[in-house]
């Protein structure tokens, strides 16, 4: 698959101290901007312009998955993994960047996130010159 | 209602737009006051200002604490609408203007207030109403931002009070439309309304018509429906029975100077609804021998539509055979800000038009037909 083939270079984009879980961050990495969200520890981080008119993902609510069989009676998943933008309310699961109304065709790209420690963010190769990097903190890091 | 808390962000919107952005007429911003007591109050006579105190505004339409709109966009408006300073969205102008005036390159904005008398069982109460936000759109407003233009609130439930109040701004640049809501009493092409059309069209003032209103009869023509989609979507079908009583009552016929703006209403139905009504009245004329001409005719000259909410159908071209009927100078841009269903300019017109249609789209169609004055 093309995308597995790109190469992908890391950025570090902020301090896990300053992201505790219910934050959200909009980064800019080169021309992107992402929109970075820690939900319960876990870190999301997806392309910050809605496909439909370029809204701003990052200012939009988080919102579980509601799923019915028939009106009247619904189950209720997932919570705060599903982002809504904040114009006209199209909704993007942020694992997968996948779009409620038509996952096949419509997303929102979403970019892999992981937490690394200082130690290993000296050693390279990443992006970090807005940081001042310490080994004993930990960096949340993002590969574009 | 608490405003959602925003996240942090590194940049504004001014940002995001490209630093040559297209110029644009707005057609179909809304304000309402920050602080109805600081702001409207002042406007308001003290025998209204100690009755609403007392008894409050009283709908006309039962059990409704206003128009129908999705919950999870409160106060129906986008979630990065927000002033920073706190309030509603649409009522703090330098917000506006760094929010949306700057970075869209607006350079005539039409005000839509909806917080007005117009839904008041009290008649005379709304007229105070009315003409309260009348003179608070001038003085928190168009007086100080020249970008921005008023409309002409009228209690159109009472004819006589909505003459009096358009002639009494008529000539006045804050002001560029007279503004009715789309759900009314009866038809708008009744009889009973027929003297405000005919000020309107002698003050030069176009009557713009918005979405929504407190008619007190569903937005169906089969009863009430279930879901905010199809209150949402039945706008469209409200104002196309509306344009069809102005039409077959011959208000256009009787008030040829009379311009209509069709605010939120959609567009796309237009040609197939005029097909519809040149058909029938080519045979059944005779029981409108007022209406001496095709009605498409009418609709052609003395009817515009704001774009918003724009449509979207799947196949794109699609929608160039529907504005070449209507025609390129009859659209007029909207953004609807600061609510959900905004349309950004940038990419509200998804197809390649040439130069003179984008620009009399975007604005010079808006400007042809309002003519805005400076205020001096």
């Amino acid at each position: 698959m093309a995308e597995a083939a790109r190469q992908r270079t890391k950025h570090v984009v902020a301090t896990l101290a300053e992201m505790p879980p219910g934050t959200r961050k909009l980064v800019t990495i080169g021309k992107r901007e992402i929109a970075l969200f820690n939900i319960d520890g876990e870190f999301f981080a997806v392309l910050d312009r809605c496909p439909h008119q370029q809204g701003s993902l990052c200012k939009g609510k988080l919102i579980g998955l509601v799923e019915s069989k028939e009106p009247g009676e619904y189950r209720y998943s997932r919570p705060q993994q599903i982002v809504r933008c904040p114009w006209h309310g199209w909704e993007f699961d942020l694992r997968t960047g996948q779009s409620q109304v038509d996952p096949s065709s419509i997303r929102v790209r979403p970019y892999p996130v992981e937490v690394a420690d200082g130690s290993t963010v000296k050693q390279g190769p990443y992006r970090a010159e807005v940081f001042d990097v310490h080994v004993e903190d930990q960096y949340v890091v993002i590969a574009v | 209602m608490t405003p959602p808390t925003a996240p942090v962000l590194d940049r504004t919107d001014a940002d995001r737009t490209a630093k040559n952005a297209l110029a644009i007429a707005d057609c179909d911003v809304h304000v309402v006051p920050g602080d109805m007591q600081k702001e409207l109050f002042p406007f308001l006579e003290k025998r209204w200002q100690d009755h609403i105190a007392t008894y409050g505004t009283r709908p006309r339409q039962g059990f409704a604490g206003g128009p129908a709109y999705p919950k999870g966009q409160p106060d129906a408006a986008r979630r990065d609408a927000y002033p920073p300073n706190g309030g509603k969205p649409g009522s703090n102008l330098n917000f506006m203007r760094t929010h949306h005036l700057d970075p869209l390159n607006v350079q005539m904005a039409v005000l839509n207030p909806l917080r007005t008398g117009q839904g008041m069982q009290n008649l005379e109460c709304a007229t105070a109403f009315s003409r309260a936000i009348n003179d608070w759109q001038v003085a928190e407003w168009t007086s100080k931002e020249p970008r921005t233009k008023g409309s002409v609130v009228v209690t159109y439930e009472d004819t006589p009070a909505a003459v009096q109040e358009i002639e009494a701004r008529a000539g006045d640049p804050n002001f560029v439309q007279v503004l009715l809501l789309s759900r009314s009493a009866e038809p708008f092409g009744q009889k009973r309304y027929l003297p405000m059309f005919e000020a309107a069209a002698a003050s030069g003032l176009p009557v713009g018509i918005h979405a929504f209103g407190y008619g007190g009869a569903p937005v169906s023509g089969g009863g009430w429906p279930s879901y905010y989609l199809e209150e949402m979507i039945g706008h469209a079908q409200c104002q196309q029975a509306l344009l069809m009583s102005l039409v077959m009552e011959g208000v256009f016929e009787r008030c040829p100077d009379l311009k209509v703006v069709l605010v939120e209403a959609g567009f796309a139905w237009l040609p197939s609804l005029c097909w519809r009504m040149d058909k029938l009245w080519a045979r059944m004329r005779d029981e409108v021998p007022h209406v001496k001409r095709p009605p498409s005719e009418y609709v052609r000259e003395q009817v515009w539509l704001t774009t918003q909410p724009m449509e979207e159908p799947e196949v794109k071209p699609h929608l160039l055979d529907t504005v070449n009927w209507i025609g390129w100078d009859k659209l007029l841009f909207a953004t609807d800000y600061p609510h959900w269903d905004f349309d950004h300019p940038d990419h509200a017109l998804p197809v390649r038009v040439t130069e003179e249609q984008q620009t009399g789209f975007f604005l010079q169609n808006a400007l042809d037909l309002y003519k805005p004055q400076p205020v001096v």
